[in-house]
């Protein structure tokens, strides 16, 4: 495949894939290992209400209107979930998967009642995104790189999505002491003065704005996978956390560039003529990559779970 | 004005029960949902001495500790340690959870747990230097472990893992020490090795409070006793709190008479 055909076509679509993924991975390794790991599943659903009320009060799919939306989603579903779980007197467990199916269930019935039709926000979109269409049009070729008139022409979605990996990798970066040692010990780190109410809350609240900035080019499926799978399938690598999460960054960008080439050229070279959704193929390329390392990975079994049956 | 403080507090020091004292614990209230697990409790550690907190399951003895330390929200009281409030005396006090309390499959190797006591010195991004793993090194050496310095802590047995929590507060070089069980559920080497050096702390002056739950060894290894069932039973050194009524009064019927045979024993 030339350049020419490549980088307007290819590049820009495989550059955010590689960004989301990364960019929910380092936060999930967190959350995977504090066993909040479905707070990634929970975000990217009850964001959506909020991102579908934020387009129909302003009529356009722009950044900061659907931020505040997933915003208010969040809070309005903690509180609601706190309600469940106060007045119907069930377990937090319960109570989250109440809310989190009904605020997605809201949005759904939200996007089908609107006129979404002049954008591309639809359920599909919601899922899956629209990774293909992120195309650079005003790119040649390779050359296009050093070319100011091309780069200003990038798709948003890739300066939005780079901008959100920087700022999650800061604060993973900045905060990793406290982060890994909060997550392992939570009441040696208040001992030592270290606020971790606060830092697990800005720890959710990064994975919300990844989580929110990468719906909209990719959708909740590849949300839920890459907070998840990455970090798990890293997990079973190594048993240092700064490997670990290294690890996850290597398995997060495997899958989202192998999972865009599948998805495009998969297809057509098992003799079928279109190709499927770049996102959905992420997604299961990621789950692939946690499978062959649950089944192969070097440190799988080991002694802290195993000794306990 | 500092040379005059620092004078006062190396002379309080000495003192059997100085407003500086160690730990302070003032009016203790903690409760969970309606019931209370801590109710209203006085606590005064004296400098230099090894404390234990006993009482029966359900006490309140962890509670007690882990309020005292900010890690609870007590619904009242207050801690003072070394005559100061909590916060402002964070870097002398040493910690060691309930080795139950964490996930020892965590993905972290022995030496990361005992370097994770030097945070307050190393900061935010502050460089681990080869001091630091010096001196975490040689905290693994006073308790034994140092040939697993590598190792991850999901490979360690009970007793190894509580000799690294031990390490981490070694390396935080505090002046009083706090434990919440430290020998549940390890071997005889691991409570011999760990009493060992809680014992050297309290020799070059430190001070040791630990949630105890072995009656029989109270007078082998602690100083003092603090008697506690929700509210507090009795505070006093072994030979003077340590009584068959006082106990008796903590544990009620939960005692067994077999117990209190073998304290007679034990208390001669």
């Amino acid at each position: 495949m030339s350049g020419a055909e490549f980088v307007p076509l290819s590049l820009t679509p495989m550059l955010i894939g590689v960004c989301v993924a990364i960019a929910c991975a380092l936060p999930g390794n967190f959350l995977v290992l504090r066993k909040q790991a479905l707070i990634g599943d929970a975000i990217s659903h009850v964001v959506l209400p909020g991102i579908v009320v934020a387009f129909l009060v302003t009529g356009a799919v722009t950044t900061w209107p659907m931020l505040l939306g997933a915003a208010g989603a969040a809070i309005i579903s903690v509180a609601a979930i706190e309600a469940v779980r106060r007045l119907g007197r069930i377990e937090p467990g319960a109570a989250m998967g109440v809310i989190f199916t009904t605020m997605f269930a809201g949005g759904v019935l939200l996007l089908e009642q609107s006129d979404t039709s002049s954008v591309h926000l639809d359920v599909e979109h919601a899922l899956f995104g629209n990774l293909e269409s992120l195309i650079w049009l005003d790119a040649t070729g390779w050359s296009s790189l050093v070319d100011p008139v091309a780069l200003a022409g990038l798709p948003v979605e890739l300066v939005r999505m780079a901008a959100t990996l920087v700022g999650v990798a800061l604060f993973v970066a900045l905060f990793w002491r406290p982060l890994k040692i909060s997550t392992f010990d939570e009441g040696f780190a208040r001992t030592i003065g270290m606020r971790t109410r606060p830092l697990g809350l800005a720890l959710v609240i990064v994975s919300a704005i990844a989580a929110v900035a990468a719906f909209d080019a990719v959708g909740s499926i590849i949300v839920i996978a890459m907070f998840i799978c990455p970090p798990a399938a890293a997990r079973l690598m190594t048993n240092r956390l700064e490997h670990q999460v290294a690890w996850s960054v290597v398995f997060a960008t495997l899958a989202a560039v192998t999972g865009y080439v599948l998805a495009g050229y998969g297809p057509l070279w098992i003799g079928y003529v279109s190709s499927v959704s770049a996102a959905g193929m992420i997604a299961t390329v990621s789950g692939v990559i946690l499978a062959v390392a649950a089944l192969t990975g070097p440190h799988r079994l080991r002694g802290g779970a195993a000794k306990e049956i | 004005m500092t040379l005059q403080l620092a004078t006062k507090d190396g002379s309080d020091a000495g003192t059997e029960v100085g407003r500086d004292a160690p730990l302070q614990i003032k009016g203790m209230t903690v409760s969970y949902g309606q019931k209370p697990a801590v109710f209203s409790v006085d606590m005064t550690v004296p400098a230099g001495a090894m404390t234990a907190i006993i009482g029966p399951n359900g006490a309140g003895k962890s509670t007690l500790l882990k309020a005292a330390l900010g890690i609870l929200k007590p619904l009242a009281g207050q801690t003072l340690v070394f005559g100061r409030t909590l916060a402002e005396s964070r870097d002398r006090i040493a910690y060691v959870p309930q080795r139950a309390s964490v996930d020892w499959d965590f993905p972290t190797r022995v030496i990361d747990v005992v370097l994770m006591g030097l945070y307050p010195k190393l900061g935010l991004l502050g460089r681990v230097r080869a001091s630091h793993r010096a001196a975490a090194t040689a905290c693994l050496s006073r308790v034994g472990m140092e040939d697993f310095a590598t190792r991850q802590i999901g490979q360690l047995s009970g007793g190894q893992q509580q000799r690294v929590f031990l390490a981490r507060a070694l390396a935080q070089d505090a002046d009083l020490y706090l434990l919440d069980e430290p020998f549940a559920g390890v071997d005889a080497a691991t409570e011999k090795a760990i009493i060992a050096v809680l014992k050297a702390l309290r020799d070059a002056g430190k001070t040791v409070v630990a949630v105890h739950h072995d009656l029989s060894t109270v007078p082998e290894y602690f100083d003092r006793v603090f008697l506690i069932n929700t509210r507090k039973v009795a505070e006093g050194p072994v030979e003077e709190a340590f009584t068959i009524e006082n106990l008796q009064a903590a544990y009620g019927g939960r005692l067994a008479t077999a117990q209190v045979d073998q304290l007679n024993g034990t208390l001669g």
